[in-house]
């Protein structure tokens, strides 16, 4: 549906978007993901056609689109702020899309009825945003970009402004509504429990540059960069050099002198120096020895109780840490307090061989 | 809290904070009764009196001078100011419209240095910038002389004193009165709109004018306000640079007073004229009424 061939866009020394390859598939939830100023809004707005790219291509549905205005593209947007015409009613909001396609009155009034009954604004047709909710807003913003029936949605950061509860039920209506739409989305976020929550494929951008693509738990469990590693969930990242190699293992040496068994798979031959991650919820603590392919003694440095879970910050001999999340049972016998020396283990299949360069 | 109950205005500590206003506001509401409302009664009345033969006032009750501003010569001289004043607003808003929407989508720094520049004028007496004009547009001036030096005319233009020269000097006096406000609405306007708009396929044209001009149309009203009503009165400039030919409305009145000695009866055109004006605005803010950003 959306192909971006060799995109860079610059603003002034800044690269915003540099050489980004990106084929967006008709029909998915596709989020593009990254801290501030990491390039996913200037792409977004180079879908929408606000932006022009210095070089690259863009195609949406075949149409080299890289030098169309905005208002001849096929693509309709969901504004952070949501930029409703506070001069217009909701309807009148919902229907500017139709009137400038010059869709005929009784035509539009239907698709308009039909797409509030969509977004459950029934009785509010009337009223101006200056007397809507936030969580109202939005929704109206959601319907005046549907309505037009566009190839493509784009949605920049478009629930960031909602309180945390309404963000949640947002996140799962708006999947909701792609599916039932069949619609491409592009959503931008920098907010990665909802990338992982909502997208079929999700985009990491760091700096300008795409870091990695692929669906939620690809992205989660084999990020291919330290970034991506870190940036989505969180992630204990060791520098390790290479020992020795097995069929079944590779050993490697980890800073403090530990050593660790990895995945022959996850280590190529060759390969001197890389980081290895391990998620804090895949380092398995207890009082007892665990059985695991790696098995450490380790002190309980910190404690910090999180209700549902527990937080550890774990310390090896040779002075390696690693945050470790458990399950919280404290009120048993098991508990594990600060100070407590406890057995660690982590399963190979859980360390995640991250190259450097 | 705040719905602590009214009775207690009757308490001393309710009503100090009534009487302090009252204090605050006396030398406003003396400066408005003295020099705003004293003279309106004093026009308003003079206008029903007449004259005696050295032209002084006579208390002497009469509808007169209401009759002659009727005459069709006074008429056509009030109309012949509307259109002026019409022209010399519409060119202000096509002049001044795109260099206040200019000016509000810059940067900050630059902003406030176009927005001086369109104010150092005022900085100068005004009798002295239109007195610049006359040298620019005289015969033998500026502007005739760029002209012939390349060639561009045989012999020079007659510019000055005819309504060219008029219209040239009210459109300049009042360009940055349409400026300001413009540029106060357009510098609020949220730049996602106009974006949205585009984004839902307006092309420029119909984002400026269902989108743009809708939500700058308080500037554009208090601009109107700004530049009409004091073209319609203005005299100076027609005086300095129509040549008397063209008298308006503002020269009569200010002929009834300063040669005519016919006081009651500038009076009276005084009256109506700022009847005029109360009925316009009126008819403005109603339509701005209906605008929920004014």
């Amino acid at each position: 549906m959306i192909e971006i061939q060799a995109v860079t866009k610059r603003f002034g020394d800044y690269t915003a978007v540099n050489d980004i390859n990106l084929h967006i598939k008709a029909g998915e939830f596709i989020t593009l993901l990254g801290p501030s100023g990491c390039g996913k809004t200037t792409l977004l707005r180079m879908l929408s056609g606000f932006e022009t790219p210095d070089e690259g291509l863009i195609r949406i549905g075949g149409e080299d689109v890289t030098h169309l205005a905005p208002y001849r593209r096929n693509v309709n947007q969901v504004f952070q702020s949501y930029a409703l015409f506070p001069h217009m009613t909701v309807r009148e909001n919902i229907g500017f899309g139709l009137r400038m396609q010059k869709v005929a009155a009784a035509e539009a009034a239907k698709r308009i009825e039909e797409v509030v009954a969509l977004v459950a604004l029934q009785g509010f047709e009337d009223r101006k945003p200056s007397q809507l909710s936030g969580g109202q807003r939005q929704r109206v913003a959601l319907a005046r970009a549907i309505v037009p029936r566009p190839s493509v949605l784009l949605l920049d950061e478009p629930l960031s402004a909602l309180d945390a509860k309404l963000r949640g039920q947002m996140q799962i209506e708006l999947k909701r509504l792609q599916k039932h739409l069949g619609m491409t989305f592009v959503f931008v976020t920098h907010d990665q429990e909802e990338a992982l929550t909502m997208s079929d494929r999700i985009a990491v951008f760091n700096k300008g540059r795409l870091e990695q693509l692929g669906t939620a738990t690809e992205i989660y469990h084999q990020p291919r960069t330290a970034f991506v590693a870190d940036f989505i969930g969180e992630a204990n990242l060791l520098p390790a050099e290479f020992v020795a190699r097995t069929d079944t293992t590779v050993r490697v040496r980890i800073e403090g002198g530990l050593e660790l068994n990895v995945s022959p798979a996850q280590w190529p031959a060759g390969l001197q120096r890389a980081l290895v991650s391990v998620r804090p919820e895949k380092v398995h603590v207890s009082k007892k020895p665990v059985d695991c392919e790696n098995v450490f003694e380790a002190r309980v440095e910190e404690e910090l109780f999180q209700g549902a879970l527990d937080r550890l910050l774990l310390q090896f001999t040779g002075g390696t840490r690693l945050n470790a999340v458990v399950a919280n049972e404290s009120a048993l016998l098991e508990a594990i307090h600060e100070g407590d020396r406890v057995w660690c283990g982590l399963h190979t299949d859980d360390l995640v061989v991250v190259r450097t360069e | 809290m705040q719905a602590l109950p009214s009775t207690s205005a009757n308490s001393p500590h309710a009503r100090r904070p009534r009487v302090w206003g009252w204090v605050l506001l006396a030398p406003m509401i003396a400066w408005l009764v003295l020099f705003v409302i004293l003279p309106m009664v004093i026009l308003f009345v003079y206008s029903f009196c007449t004259r005696d033969d050295l032209g002084r006032v006579v208390f002497e009750f009469t509808f007169d001078n209401y009759r002659r501003v009727g005459d069709p010569i006074y008429l056509t001289i009030l109309g012949r100011s509307i259109a002026y004043a019409a022209l010399t607003t519409v060119l202000c808003i096509a002049l001044g419209y795109p260099v206040a929407w200019f000016i509000a989508r810059q940067r900050e720094a630059v902003r406030n240095t176009l927005l001086l520049l369109v104010m150092i004028p005022f900085w100068t007496s005004f009798l002295i910038r239109t007195y610049a004009w006359i040298t620019i547009l005289k015969g033998e001036g500026l502007l005739n002389g760029l002209l012939l030096a390349v060639g561009f005319i045989p012999e020079p233009l007659t510019l000055l004193y005819t309504p060219f020269a008029v219209i040239i000097g009210l459109v300049y006096a009042y360009l940055p009165f349409m400026i300001l406000p413009i540029y106060g609405s357009a510098e609020k306007l949220d730049n996602a709109l106009v974006e949205a708009a585009h984004d839902l396929g307006a092309g420029p044209v119909r984002a400026f004018s269902e989108v743009i001009v809708p939500l700058t149309w308080p500037g554009i009203a208090a601009g109107v306000l700004l530049v009409f009503v004091p073209a319609i009165g203005m005299f100076a400039i027609t005086d300095l640079m129509g040549g008397a030919r063209v008298p308006m409305i503002g020269n009569i009145i200010q002929n009834q007073f300063s040669k005519a000695f016919n006081w009651p009866f500038g009076a009276a055109l005084g009256v109506v004229f700022t009847f005029m004006f109360i009925l316009a605005y009126a008819l403005i803010q109603r339509r701005g009424a209906r605008d929920p950003h004014s």
